[in-house]
């Protein structure tokens, strides 16, 4: 067996939330301790944030070995074990699980594998090579030629084809222009951009400089959310590498073309997100959409001709330049060429970042790499888009994920966050949550979406409350519909998606709520009510003394019994139970 | 070029021009699409949605107010789709808005409210109710608003009124979504930047922003609306005044020339004195020492007695008369007649002599005629503009606001020269700082640039002038290293202002009493017209001289020969021509004798040479200079009649107090700083037997068998322009809707947007070589610092009329004297703490405001305030050729007490 060279530990934020850092000051410690030749290496997310912490043992032939969920225990394991005796520790191998036997990694082809903080790293695998041949081979036309030709379309959510979003920005009079990166994930549950940004910032950079340069812009930014400490810190270490190497400043590689990047750090605001508000904000104003026409290619930043893309269509372009257009737009459909990173979230057993290539199903998804329902649970539904996205059930299992079959659906692509729900979700109860979110998030500049979230967010509520009305789910669908249609921005055109997708896909499930007064899953607490079985109770009492509200007491006869008066439904006696003698009604 | 195009709108075709509008369009032909955030005088947003509409060939819906018209444009504005988005939208709307409508003081004339009944949106019809609404609190800190979040719709055309409008950016959104509201600066109203404009209000379409009243207004509905002109500064805005019970309740901007429903802070909330229970209501004669009320016979009676008295003993040299900047043109012509053909003495002048008369000596012998040459609205769209000796901001806000726009949104390069660091230095490219005084040199060094880098409009001079070579000569001395020296001017930057002065394609000079009121006034005033003839920047739009007149009808005073030495329309008195063509007319004999100037007078009185004086509407004992000197010539004085609507500070001191009507309670015309007659309508009757100044006038003649008889203001304006070239085609039934501007000959022509195109009044300009000559007072070593007086923008001119304003008390309600903060901290003086002031000729004691808007050495005192009366301290050393004091420079001491 080949020797142990190399130690990896997944240091993304992922990582570190599971306890990383001490796994890998560890690991530093018991390879000193045994004085091994071995070297550690800081590694981003690989995507199996269900196994975090993880660490790689990589030996001289390059054989990986995967282990998760390591504990700082284990390490001193593995370290004699595997790496001293060359026995790997297998109970703590991850299995082949198909997690990414099914996946395309081309956004994500570093992450986890390469030191994100290490410019040679990035450089060892292909990085900057795009870029040189831009600088030596291609006219900026040429550039977008190729772009547009992959296919490549905006990866931030709304889809507009990335070359012809270019071209615009381009044939705009310079000098004075602008490329921002947007950074501003703001979807919760969404981590592909900090995962890309914190596991392969140089991508992201590769990609800025390359399309700064087919639309003539000596200005770029980088808007990121200040919640993505992590990311930031290695942008700015890539940054100053970058710019120290002379990938970015003055005449590029000796080319005339010169090209900054500051980072601008956002203070998390949804709708920055959103490209008007985004330039907004970056200008020091207040963060609110503005109408368009003037498009910002026209006139943005400043009031300069500014092309935002987001962090993933950027992380794109250098292998499309490295491998050519044609070999990107081999994967993927007709009209959604190559691949989508996905923030797998849910009821799901691999919950993580996963990247599938573009026209690959639902059910695929879900099942093949999602490992499927946790607790073997009945596929429900996934919640795609984000927050304004929408619910697609499971009876449309078999649509690919392509823009077009997505956008049919009624649900948009959105940024990637793709959430599984089993049975145990209520459907009425998720839209008001999302919901929430989105009238939390609203601006507040256009009515609609300032006021229309608002009342659809009061009919859902009420709904759950068990105080609904028949005329609620007309008129909710009404109100979605024209908030839809008049909002001044993608926000409040997108907010009203899980109310219409799950209007008409869970229907039954607001009639049961507004007529039955139920909830079939159980969740609206207005609408259950714990009851305890006689005859399955053992009388021991367990749920009196975990009840918080005193609810239970002795009944008559020999078993426990609830005050409805008094209970707050928690469900923690339902949880304790161990004769299944709560029952739900 | 701008094209006139065809738009189809609901398959009704419109004529539009290109690129215009089309909310505003439509709106224009009678289409009233709905919209709450759009308003024509503010950049638009598409915010609230109203106004979405379908346009063949755009995908999608669009906000009408977001698109500009092209030719074959096809519109849906109204379907059925779009109604009931509309009417769903307002529901949404109400259902987040206080509808408090049965008692909310905007009833009437609220946006919201209109929309609410045209879509029948009742308590019935309305769908949507706002669960757990808590109204948020208002904020009812300001001294001339109050706002109330609950009723705002967050249309932001509050904060675009402020930032866009008036350039002031005080508010802007706090919160956001269902919790925005509007701030003022960082908190409330009262301890933010506000200044009280109101121009939030104006454009506010609910009740959210509304005026603070002492009592609760009528509303729009119960009152008259009435449009006159403002009774402050020189600007002369266009009032709406909502009128009920014969009271001014409210006050709005008009929407019209020339500032389109702007106002400052005086205008919309300064007019409250026209009803304070001290108005004069009878007339007073002095009895025993005081005065007591009397009949309109017996005053009458009194002056017929004394007048005549000195008249025949004295001659009619021994009477003089004070006309007003403040009454109307008609007034003006009236008693300029009046002390000629009744009394038969050319010794009438007015305050105007303590302002621009400089201007109008030195424009006249310049370009023949001593007016602003352009009018106010080129401003916005001149490409340099250079502000000297004009704190603008203050003295003439709306004109600022033009400023501020011509940089903020044209690309306008500005240029200050100002002692002070007034507000527009912080939109100037460039601030010079001069030392006081020294403006003859500063632009004679800025010429110098001009001349030796070639940069002057060599074809305009030799096509349009005169005397360049005898200029050139003076001015070549002039190079900036000296000029450094004379004004603290580095070299440097007067060179980079002359260059942008110089080369911008349109440059307007603008200036105002930091110029005129200097024993070397007229030679300022010369040499700013050098430096537009140099540059060729006369005779086009956007560029000229351009001085601010500071009254509301200064510029009419004098039009209407309220002077010594003209007749109405500057017609000389000396001329014998001139003085047969008036003595026909007025059927009587003229005296060719140029008269006393308004210092003169005062001299004249002192020494015992005049003897009898009669004031309409001044208020000398506060506005002129040095007065414990005019103090003594006043009570020297053997008879004194005052005409005013208030017992002011002179009429103290007379004989025989007339009580007058105030702006609101009379009819005639004021003529604005642009040179624009505007009308004055009554608007409220007079308070007790306050009569108007013309009527007043007219019944003083009948004492002494002049017959002077007309039966409305209207008749004099006829007679005016009968024997007035410039006003010979103004009569008061051309006024309406936007004014005339003078010249305007005869009855067919259409009034003069800017002057001396093509020629010069005088046929060629003239250029004057100028030296400069150092004021006449400088500091020394008994009086250490320079001291400077002007206005400020809560107060005009001697206070009698916005003292009595509590809006404007609120803000500044005693006088003070701005000291730079080392020389505070060099003689222990605090902010808010008391300064003795002392010159040569007085002393005052007032409180410090230590600022760094003065210099070091420098102190500035506004004169508003009579109890600390600036005028007390300065200096009445004249320039020999407009007679006019210096008023901008005197030494003085400062001492804590």
């Amino acid at each position: 067996m080949s020797r142990v060279t190399e130690v990896w530990v997944g240091l993304a934020t992922c990582g570190v939330a599971a306890g990383a850092e001490l796994v890998y000051s560890t690991f530093e410690s018991s390879l000193a301790k045994h004085n091994l030749p071995v070297t550690m290496k800081r590694v981003g997310c690989i995507g199996m944030c269900y196994n975090e912490p993880l660490v790689d043992v990589v030996t001289a032939d390059e054989n990986r070995f995967t282990y998760g969920h390591v504990c700082p225990e284990d390490v001193e394991r593995i370290v004699t074990e595997h790496i001293l005796n060359g026995q790997p520790v297998n109970e703590l191998l991850i299995p082949a699980d198909g997690f990414f036997e099914h996946q395309v990694r081309i956004v994500l082809e570093n992450c986890g594998l390469i030191d994100p903080e290490v410019l040679e790293e990035y450089q060892r695998h292909d990085g900057y090579k795009a870029l040189q041949r831009v600088l030596s081979e291609l006219t900026p036309a040429e550039v977008i030629e190729e772009i547009k030709s992959s296919g490549l379309r905006g990866r931030g959510g709304a889809g507009f084809p990335t070359g012809v979003k270019w071209g615009f920005a381009a044939r705009e009079p310079g000098p004075e222009k602008f490329l921002v990166c947007n950074a501003d994930e703001g979807d919760p549950g969404a981590f592909m951009d900090r995962s890309v940004l914190e596991g392969d910032p140089h991508r992201v950079i590769e990609g800025m400089i390359i399309a700064a340069y087919a639309i003539g812009a000596p200005h770029g930014y980088i808007y990121v959310r200040a919640e993505y400490p992590m990311a930031i810190k290695r942008l700015k270490k890539a940054i100053a590498a970058a710019d120290q190497a002379g990938f970015l400043g003055e005449n590029i590689l000796g080319s005339d073309f010169s090209f900054e990047i500051k980072i601008k750090t956002g203070a998390g605001a949804f709708v920055c997100g959103e490209e008007t508000a985004l330039i907004a904000s970056i200008e020091g104003k207040r963060g609110t959409p503005r109408r368009r026409p003037p498009y910002p290619a026209v006139s943005g930043l400043w009031g300069r001709p500014t092309n935002i893309n987001n962090v993933e269509t950027l992380a794109n372009i250098p292998w499309i330049i490295r491998h050519g257009a044609k070999e990107f737009a081999h994967y993927g459909t007709e009209d959604s060429r190559g691949t989508k990173v996905f923030a797998l979230a849910g009821k799901i057993n691999h919950s993580g970042l996963i990247e599938v290539p573009m026209g690959m199903s639902i059910k695929e998804i879900v099942f093949d790499i999602g490992g499927g329902l946790r607790e073997n649970k009945k596929f429900k539904a996934v919640q795609i888009g984000g927050p304004s996205g929408g619910c697609i059930p499971a009876k449309l299992a078999d649509v690919p994920v392509d823009y077009k079959s997505i956008t049919q659906t009624g649900a948009i692509m959105g940024s990637g966050g793709l959430i599984v729900l089993d049975e145990d979700t209520c459907m009425v109860d998720i839209t008001r949550f999302f919901l929430d979110f989105t009238q939390k998030e609203s601006c507040g500049k256009c009515t609609f979406c300032r006021i229309g979230t608002k009342r659809m967010l009061e009919t859902l509520t009420r709904i759950c409350d068990g105080k609904g009305v028949p005329e609620d789910v007309a008129n909710l669908i009404e109100l979605a519909n024209k908030v839809k249609a008049y909002s001044l921005c993608g926000l409040g055109q997108t907010a009203p998606n899980p109310v219409l997708t799950t209007t008409k896909y869970f229907r039954n499930e607001y009639d049961t709520h507004i007529i039955d007064k139920s909830c079939q899953a159980h969740v609206c607490k207005a609408l259950i009510h714990y009851e305890i079985d006689p005859s399955a109770c053992k009388n021991c009492r367990l749920c009196t003394k975990q009840c918080p509200a005193q609810a239970i007491s002795q009944g008559e006869g020999d078993h426990q019994e609830i005050d409805q008066s008094v209970c707050i439904k928690c469900g923690q006696c339902y949880e304790v139970c161990p004769f299944g003698a709560i029952t739900i009604q | 070029m701008i094209r006139e195009i065809a738009v189809k709108i609901d398959g009704q075709e419109v004529r539009a021009r290109e690129g215009a509008n089309l909310l505003q369009v439509a709106r224009d032909n009678g289409i009233d699409i709905p919209g709450l955030c759009y308003h024509p005088l503010v950049s638009v947003s598409g915010a609230c949605r109203l106004c979405v509409v379908k346009i063949a060939g755009r995908p999608g819906l669009v906000p009408a107010c977001t698109v500009e018209v092209v030719n074959g444009m096809e519109v849906i504005a109204f379907d059925e789709e779009l109604d009931s988005m509309r009417r769903m939208l307002i529901d949404l709307l109400l259902s987040e808005h206080n509808c408090d409508c049965m008692t909310c003081e905007s009833a009437g004339s609220c946006e919201l409210q209109d929309l609410a009944y045209r879509y029948g949106l009742d308590n019935r019809t309305r769908r949507f109710v706002a669960r757990e609404r808590v109204l948020p609190n208002p904020d009812l800190s300001s001294a001339v608003l109050n706002y109330d979040p609950s009723k705002c719709i967050i249309c932001a055309r509050c904060i675009k009124a402020c930032d866009e409008i008036q350039g002031k950016g005080v508010l802007s959104f706090a919160q956001r979504g269902l919790e925005t509201v509007v701030t003022a600066s960082l908190g409330e109203w009262e301890t933010s930047e506000c200044d009280g404009c109101g121009e939030c209000v104006q454009l506010c379409p609910t009740g959210q922003i509304m005026e603070k009243r002492p009592k609760r207004p009528p509303r729009a509905g119960e009152v008259e609306k009435v449009q006159t002109t403002c009774s402050y500064c020189g600007v002369g805005c266009q009032l709406e005044m909502w009128v009920k019970d014969n009271e001014v309740v409210k006050v709005r901007g008009a929407e019209a020339i020339p500032n389109y429903g702007s106002t400052c802070i005086k205008g919309r909330f300064g007019h409250t004195y026209i009803d304070k229970s001290d108005r004069l209501t009878t007339p007073l004669i002095r009895r025993n020492g005081s005065l007591e009320p009397a009949t309109w016979d017996e005053a009458m009676a009194v002056i017929k007695r004394n007048v005549l008295k000195i008249k025949d003993q004295y001659g009619p040299d021994a009477l003089a008369g004070l006309a007003s900047a403040k009454c109307t043109n008609e007034e003006n012509y009236l008693f300029q007649k009046f002390m000629r053909a009744c009394i038969g003495t050319n010794n009438v002048d007015h305050c105007a002599r303590l302002c621009h008369a400089s201007t109008v000596a030195g424009l006249a012998a310049a370009f023949g005629s001593g007016a602003m040459t352009n009018s106010i609205a080129e401003l916005e769209y001149a490409k340099c503009i250079l502000v000297t000796g004009s704190n603008t901001t203050e003295t003439h806000p709306v004109i600022a606001n033009l400023i501020k726009r011509a940089v903020r949104y044209h690309e306008a390069k500005l240029i200050v020269v100002d002692p002070r660091k007034i507000d527009l230095v912080n939109y100037a490219t460039l601030w010079l700082r001069q030392k006081n005084g020294t403006d003859v040199a500063w632009m004679n060094g800025m010429m110098n640039v001009i001349l030796s880098e070639g940069l002057q409009d060599e074809a305009f001079i030799k096509e349009r002038t005169e005397n360049f070579e005898e200029f050139k000569k003076v001015i070549e001395t002039y190079t900036p290293e000296r000029v450094e020296e004379i004004t603290r001017i580095p070299a440097d930057k007067l060179r980079e202002a002359a260059r942008i002065y110089a080369t911008a394609e349109t440059s307007s000079l603008v200036y105002s009493m930091g110029i005129t009121q200097h024993t070397t006034g007229t030679d300022n005033v010369l040499s700013t017209a050098n430096l537009a003839m140099l540059t060729g920047n006369m005779g086009k739009p956007a560029t000229g001289v351009n001085p601010l007149r500071g009254q509301n009808n200064v510029q009419g005073a004098c039009d209407l020969g309220a002077l010594p030495n003209v007749y109405s329309g500057y017609q000389k008195v000396a001329e014998p021509a001139v003085q047969e063509k008036f003595e026909e007319v007025w059927g009587t004999k003229l005296s060719p004798d140029v008269g006393l100037t308004v210092v003169e007078i005062m001299n004249a009185a002192a020494e015992g040479k005049v003897k009898g004086l009669i004031i309409m509407g001044e208020n000398p004992m506060v506005s002129d200079p040095n007065l414990n000197h005019v103090e003594e010539a006043l009570k020297n004085l053997d008879f004194l009649v005052v005409s005013d609507i208030f017992l002011n500070d002179t009429a103290e001191l007379a004989d025989v107090v007339l009580p007058a009507a105030s702006f609101a309670e009379t009819e005639g015309t004021f003529t604005n700083t642009e040179r624009r007659v505007l009308l004055l309508r009554k608007v409220i009757n007079a308070p007790g037997e306050a009569l108007p100044d013309w009527q007043i006038i007219c019944k003083l003649a009948g004492q002494f068998g002049y017959s002077m008889h007309y039966n409305s203001a209207a008749e004099i304006m006829d007679e005016i322009a009968e024997v007035t070239p410039i006003y010979g085609g103004i009569h008061h039934y051309r006024l309406v809707p936007d004014g005339l501007q003078w010249p305007c000959p005869s009855d067919d022509h259409p009034g003069t947007v800017y002057l001396h195109k093509g020629d010069f009044s005088r046929g060629l300009g003239h250029f004057h070589p100028v030296d400069f000559i150092p004021p006449a007072e400088l500091p020394d070593e008994g009086y250490p610092f320079i001291l400077s007086t002007g206005r400020i923008l809560f107060h005009y001119h001697t206070g009698t009329m916005s003292r009595r304003a509590e809006a404007l008390n609120a803000f500044v309600s005693e006088g003070y004297a701005e000291i730079h903060p080392n020389d505070a901290a060099r003689l222990g003086l605090e902010d808010g703490g008391r300064v003795k002031v002392r010159t040569r000729r007085g002393e005052i004691t007032t409180m410090v405001k230590t600022t760094e808007r003065v210099a070091e050495g420098s102190v500035f005192v506004p004169f508003h305030f009579a109890e600390a009366a600036a005028n007390r301290l300065t200096n009445d050393a004249l320039d020999p050729k407009a007679k006019i004091p210096e008023l901008k420079v005197a030494a003085c001491q400062i001492e804590k007490t």
